[in-house]
């Protein structure tokens, strides 16, 4: 037993976790508004951090100013995304949407790799310090200010869905979409700011993600690992997706501790999230906190 | 009963036997003879790359067909069709070289155990439906990939293995034009087989699951059992065409079995048409041309302006892969019932012409 190791690892799960917690969040925000589950989420955050890498090794700009663009860029890029390819989809069945975003998670995949390469792209300089020391831990500045960003992200999505205008016109939106077009909330304002928001903040966990590991295609990974977390803590949860997104970065870490000290699988880390998944799927469909479609079957 | 005209004139069914005749007519029926008939003296016809093409749509529309069952006629979503094709491959390679069974049973066996994998997996199916199903599927594809990655007892590890060409009395179907017969033996048998499914009890059922599961269930029609149940006649079609795929290359390995490939099999029957069974073999033949097509493009293009512009010639795979990416999303905005559908409409034009209705 490697008790300092366990404390580390538990430590990464935590930071990753957080960065699991804000994709989820991305995620359901679409899925509370449109009921469309986004399987190109993870593209999203590889889209924003090739944009941000291009724009930092191409143009040189400043690391903040290359972020703020990155951020517009993608803003703008999860609007036309949602008038051009998901408006046409309102109202087809499940199987349909599902594939239209693996389809779009395809396409902008293999777009990636052609406009950019496959191999992974080291992200210049961007802090001073690269690791700090916390109580005998290393733990690197970026993801010290991943989690200062996630916590700043999740206190903002919380203030938006209670306070802002647009936030409660989701809400109704997403409890009732005829009612609420009734009560005179454009729908589809509201489904094309889902999207926006939900690329923008993806952007930022990939740009993070980005600095860290480097940009590749792998990153896109991030999006497939987001479905045990959001499905743990409930599809239509905010914060359980944040939870979920904790207590699978954690547990992943965990597995990866059990697998090094007991198991030697060698690849525990990436499968065990899967495991949980299907669990979870047996005995609590709905997750933690999922709102539960009552019906007798 | 069919009818002996080759353009019957309105639907004028007086009896049962009649809707529910695999061929309406005399014609349908004999130009699908002929279809096979032309497949089976293509050998003699066309070049080794046309008849590996051939054989391509061959294996990859039984799996599709797998597929279709599952998500067109019982409306259950699954992105994780690749690892049973794969464990097909691999189960009969494994029977094949460590129980010394021959090919020839090895295949129709590896289909039989593919069913029995399928229907552990399908427990969740009993439970769950449309989206949570999809995630459950999903959560299955990395499960058994990485399975087959450590099983090595089972499947060679990282190296793969190998498996022995089919053979018969003695003959070896060990190059394309003998092999072609071998699938096109089992394309006719499976898909005839699932045109039957869908006329029986048992098919209407799968059926009604898909178009109301509430109202299938006061009718008597067993959710529980139905839904595992397409679920392993799914993975009987997933694993014979895995072991068809084993067997034509000699060698099975776990490459290529990842989740693009599950996606590739949904974009076929998407394509084709979701519950039409002409139309997951129309899906497939797009699916696998689809990239020839880009490869041709390609090479027409090859030293030109566009060339230079765009990279072609290194961007190649990954043009192959946006093209499929592309397909199922324009498929989905402007043709959602698939090729199937786009057919029928033909066939009711020339029916009709020169009226439009």
């Amino acid at each position: 037993m490697d008790l300092h190791l366990l404390l580390q690892l538990s430590i990464n799960g935590l930071i990753v976790g957080t960065l699991y917690g804000v994709v989820g969040m991305c995620f359901v925000l679409i899925y509370k508004a449109s009921q469309i589950v986004n399987f190109a989420q993870g593209e999203f955050l590889l889209i924003g951090a090739w944009v941000c890498w291009w724009l930092l090794t191409k143009y040189h700009l400043p690391f903040v100013w290359g972020f703020l663009v990155t951020l517009a860029f993608m803003v703008a890029f999860g609007f036309l995304l949602q008038v051009v390819v998901l408006r046409p989809m309102i109202g087809e069945p499940v199987i349909s949407v599902i594939m239209m975003t693996i389809g779009l998670s395809i396409f902008c995949q293999a777009l990636m790799k052609w406009i950019f390469g496959v191999l992974p792209q080291p992200y210049p300089q961007v802090f001073a310090v690269k690791s700090v020391n916390i109580f005998g831990l290393e733990v690197q500045t970026v993801y010290l200010m991943a989690m200062a960003i996630s916590l700043v992200i999740m206190v903002g999505f919380a203030w938006f869905f209670k306070m802002s205008r647009t936030g409660l016109a989701m809400r109704a939106t997403s409890f009732d979409q005829q009612v609420a077009q009734s009560l005179g909330i454009s729908v589809r304002q509201v489904f094309a700011v889902s999207w926006a928001i939900s690329a923008m903040v993806s952007a930022v966990a990939g740009v993070v993600v980005g600095v860290v590991n480097g940009v590749s295609s792998a990153l896109s990974f991030f999006g497939i690992k987001v479905f045990p977390a959001v499905i743990l803590g409930g599809l239509d949860s905010i914060v359980g997706s944040v939870l979920g997104g904790l207590v699978i970065g954690v547990l992943e870490n965990w597995a990866q501790f059990v697998d090094s000290q007991f198991l030697k699988w060698g690849n525990l880390y990436e499968v065990a999230p899967f495991y949980v998944l299907i669990v979870i799927l047996m005995i609590k469909p709905y997750g933690l906190f999922g709102k539960r479609d009552i019906e007798r079957v | 009963m069919a009818t002996a005209t080759l353009r019957p004139c309105g639907d004028f069914k007086s009896r049962y036997a009649a809707d529910q005749t695999i061929f309406p007519t005399v014609w349908s029926r004999n130009f699908c003879i002929l279809g096979v008939v032309l497949v089976a003296a293509a050998p003699f016809l066309v070049d080794r790359y046309v008849l590996n093409l051939l054989i391509q749509i061959g294996y990859l529309g039984i799996a599709a067909l797998g597929l279709n069952i599952l998500v067109g006629f019982t409306g259950q979503i699954s992105i994780g069709h690749a690892v049973f094709f794969g464990f097909g491959g691999f189960a009969s390679c494994f029977l094949n070289s460590n129980a010394g069974i021959p090919p020839v049973l090895s295949i129709p066996l590896a289909g039989v155990m593919t069913t029995a994998v399928g229907l552990v997996f399908g427990i969740p199916a009993a439970r769950l439906k449309g989206l949570y199903l999809a995630i459950a599927t999903l959560a299955a594809q990395f499960i058994l990939l990485d399975f087959f990655g450590r099983a090595e007892w089972f499947t060679g590890g990282s190296n793969g293995t190998v498996a022995d060409p089919v053979s018969l009395f003695g003959f070896k179907f060990n190059h394309d034009e003998s092999y072609l017969y071998v699938v096109l033996f089992y394309v006719v048998v499976l898909y005839v087989a699932a045109a039957n499914l869908m006329r029986t009890r048992d098919g209407r059922a799968l059926v009604a699951v898909r178009d109301y599961y509430l109202a299938a269930e006061m009718m008597g029609v067993n959710l529980t059992k139905y839904r595992t149940l397409s679920f392993g006649i799914s993975s009987f079609y997933a694993g014979i065409g895995g072991a068809l795929y084993a067997h034509y290359l000699g060698f099975m390995s776990i490459e290529g079995l990842d989740i693009s490939f599950s996606i590739q099999f949904l974009a076929m029957i998407i394509i084709g048409g979701l519950g039409s069974i002409m139309g997951t073999l129309m899906g497939t033949a797009f699916m696998v041309l689809l990239p020839q097509l880009v490869n041709f493009l390609a090479r027409s293009l090859d030293g030109s302006a566009i060339d230079h512009a765009l990279g072609l010639h290194e961007g190649l795979p990954f043009l192959r892969e946006m093209t499929i990416g592309a397909a199922i999303i324009l498929f989905l905005i402007f043709e959602p019932d698939g090729l199937a559908h786009r057919w029928k409409q033909i066939k009711a034009y020339w029916k009709l012409y020169p009226f439009s209705y």
